[in-house]
């Protein structure tokens, strides 16, 4: 007798069975894992709006505070800085911040100044190429990397994007967008909330 | 079939009877034999045969230089930092074990880019080989895999930036992307969850692939058997005793002639260790003894050197450079109608892949930051199609025709040129020398069925070229 060629399909039941249960308990294992790399309960609270004091903030200063792990600059710009703006707009990818406004640009923010004040630019301070901090290059004029009518902005270490004193980055460089605006709010003319507008928290 | 127990004569040596006593029931001589003392091994191996055995030592001190290291190292984003200083100044010898880590982390690379340059020279990639070349292409992965995730730990300026420029590299993915970067950092930046979850995999997950593929690519190459500087075939040449007339024991001929080679590298290596660990700046980079910052990025980041030469791919792709891709995939795919004989079929699925691409290459569909990664990731992955691309009719280029060693030369340049460009802050000019040498990186491996096909091969001689010493 060949019991080689008999299949007691009873049995293939089963087996077809057991393989399945044990691939579905397999799977959810697996995801359970995969599960453990998310952000942690920890790691999401740590979000809060954080309030800053612009007390005593001199035209050409900038401060950077930190937000959800990310540094955020309050740069307050002097009148000649604000005017560099409008040599920069034809230059700059974006101008009017019309690319994906809602994660990049809150509406008040959606101007040649990028901000609610127009001296006062609040923006976080990651490339939005790769996420490395730009530095400051204020001062125009021709420089080490940078081409011969600079206005004053920010270069980025990297991979070599720059942005204007708005953050609005010049076109053909790797970023593809304007540095992020978040949302923020003025509780009074010297303090302000970074993570939190009247539309609530971000 | 029962158990048979190897009878000894009651004065043989002790040694013999232990080593009988396993055989009996482990396979020890045989696998010993199988793979070193017997496996018969061309006997016209030049010094480019002397990496696999250096990679195989390095990997060893890596391993053991590591373990020791994880006894004092503290994979928390507050301590980390602190804690390599307490290796260097505290921990008795802790300096020494640190440096030939880091040291042997750079060493890894240039005898893996050696080992790599050996097979394109000899084409030992070719059939029957491709196997071979696949598991050692798989370990090159873990290798980068493995020296990105190990230089996160110091917790330093350039570990810091270097993880989030790589983590943020996939969220240049549409639609996924961000949530992927999200995931794998485990937290909206980099932070003490992506230490702790790097580390892991620096010492645990990755090593123990790495040895699998490893084992793998030996118990291949034994197999098969190895290739040589002839590109001849010594399996088709059997002498009378069942090996291949132009092979020798690897035991003891090649054990002594890599144990000599093992001690010019060691040599070479204790220099460094001990002369100069940071090599200026490409094995350990200055901003990596300023702890990390969040808030601020170091004036000029680059990644270590053995990534350079794909980082310099992944620059050179701006948004200008994307009509030139363009044309570029659309003189390629009309090469590929007019000259290749694939079937009508293939020719349609590789025209619509090309449509595709170039569509979304359009300013207004996909950025010049996603076709940065994209082509990052093929320089690497393209390396592995080698075996299919190669349409030379001998394996070794002492046979091709002259001018492919030019070919090759100026590969090695561009390649060379990438790397130097990576490590260097961009400007203007840099950049379109990037791009240059990029588009030769690509066109070395896409038009290689072609190429490597033309002109007047030498005669490849039925023995190996060999002349004892």
């Amino acid at each position: 007798m060949s019991n080689e060629k008999q299949v007691d399909s009873g049995r293939r039941g089963v087996l077809v069975a057991t393989c399945a249960a044990g691939g579905v308990v397999g799977l959810a294992t697996a995801g359970a894992l995969v599960s453990t790399f998310q952000p942690s309960e920890k790691a999401k609270a740590a979000g809060a709006p954080v309030e800053v004091d612009l007390t005593g903030m001199l035209p050409g200063e900038m401060r950077t505070v930190e937000w959800r792990g990310k540094p955020v600059w309050i740069v307050k710009r002097t009148p000649e800085m604000v005017a560099s703006l409008k040599q920069t707009d034809d230059k700059v990818a974006d101008a009017d911040s019309k690319r994906n406004p809602e994660e990049y640009t809150p509406e008040y923010a959606r101007n040649e100044h990028r901000s609610i004040k127009p001296e006062l630019l609040v923006a976080v301070g990651i490339c939005t190429h790769l996420g490395c901090s730009p530095s400051t290059k204020f001062t125009p004029g021709p420089q080490a990397s940078l081409p011969d009518d600079w206005q004053g902005g920010f270069l980025c270490p990297c991979h070599g994007s720059t942005f204007d004193m708005a953050g609005r980055v010049f076109k053909n460089k790797p970023a593809p967008d304007n540095l992020q605006v978040p949302r923020h709010m003025y509780l009074s003319d010297t303090k302000l909330v970074i993570g939190k507008d009247e539309k609530g928290e971000a | 079939m029962a158990f048979h127990e190897t009878k000894f004569p009651a004065d043989a040596p002790l040694a013999e009877k232990a080593v009988g006593w396993v055989d009996d029931r482990f396979p020890l001589t045989k696998l010993w034999n199988d793979q070193w003392g017997k496996y018969y091994a061309p006997k016209n191996f030049n010094f480019w045969y002397i990496f696999g055995s250096l990679a195989m030592l390095v990997l060893v001190m890596q391993i053991v230089t590591g373990i020791f290291l994880t006894m004092h190292y503290k994979p928390d984003a507050n301590l980390a930092f602190g804690s390599v200083e307490y290796i260097m100044r505290e921990v008795p010898w802790g300096w020494l074990v640190r440096y030939m880590h880091s040291t042997g982390a750079s060493a890894f690379f240039i005898i893996i880019y050696l080992h790599m340059t050996r097979a394109l020279l000899y084409g030992s990639y070719r059939k029957p080989r491709e196997l071979i070349w696949l598991f050692g292409f798989a370990i090159f992965l873990c290798l980068m895999a493995e020296a990105f995730f190990g230089y996160l730990l110091p917790w330093g300026q350039m570990s810091y930036w270097g993880a989030q420029v790589i983590v943020n590299l996939f969220g240049a993915i549409p639609f996924i992307g961000p949530d992927l970067s999200l995931w794998i950092r485990g937290d909206y930046v980099v932070s003490d969850a992506t230490l702790n979850r790097f580390f892991a995999f620096h010492v645990i997950a990755i090593p123990l692939v790495l040895l699998g593929l490893v084992a793998a690519h030996l118990i291949a190459l034994h197999e098969i058997g190895s290739n040589n500087p002839d590109g001849v075939e010594v399996k088709e040449n059997i002498g009378a005793d069942g090996h291949p007339v132009d092979s020798i024991p690897s035991h003891p001929y090649y054990t002594v002639h890599d144990l000599f080679g093992v001690s010019i590298f060691l040599l070479i290596f204790s220099s460094v260790v001990f002369f100069a660990p940071e090599m200026g700046g490409y094995f350990l980079e200055y901003n990596n003894f300023i702890p990390a910052d969040s808030l601020k990025t170091p004036l000029h980041i680059a990644p270590t050197w053995y990534f350079t030469p794909f980082y310099s791919v992944l620059r050179a792709i701006t948004a200008d450079f994307m009509y030139v891709l363009m044309v570029a995939i659309a003189a390629y795919v009309v090469f590929i109608w007019l000259k290749s004989r694939l079937p009508t079929k293939v020719k349609a699925a590789i025209a619509v892949v090309a449509l595709v691409a170039i569509i979304g290459m359009l300013p207004s569909i996909l950025d010049a930051k996603f076709w940065g990664v994209v082509l990052f990731g093929v320089s690497v992955m393209i390396l592995a199609f080698l075996p299919w691309l190669d349409y030379s009719k001998v394996k070794s280029i002492r046979y091709r025709p002259d001018w492919h060693k030019y070919v090759y030369i100026l590969f090695g340049l561009s390649f060379l040129t990438l790397g130097y460009l990576g490590t260097q802050a961009p400007t203007d000019g840099k950049t379109l020398l990037s791009q240059v040498c990029t588009l030769f990186y690509f066109s070395f491996f896409l038009l290689m069925p072609w190429w490597s096909a033309m002109g007047t091969f030498k005669t490849v001689p039925s023995r190996v070229t060999f002349h004892p010493h």
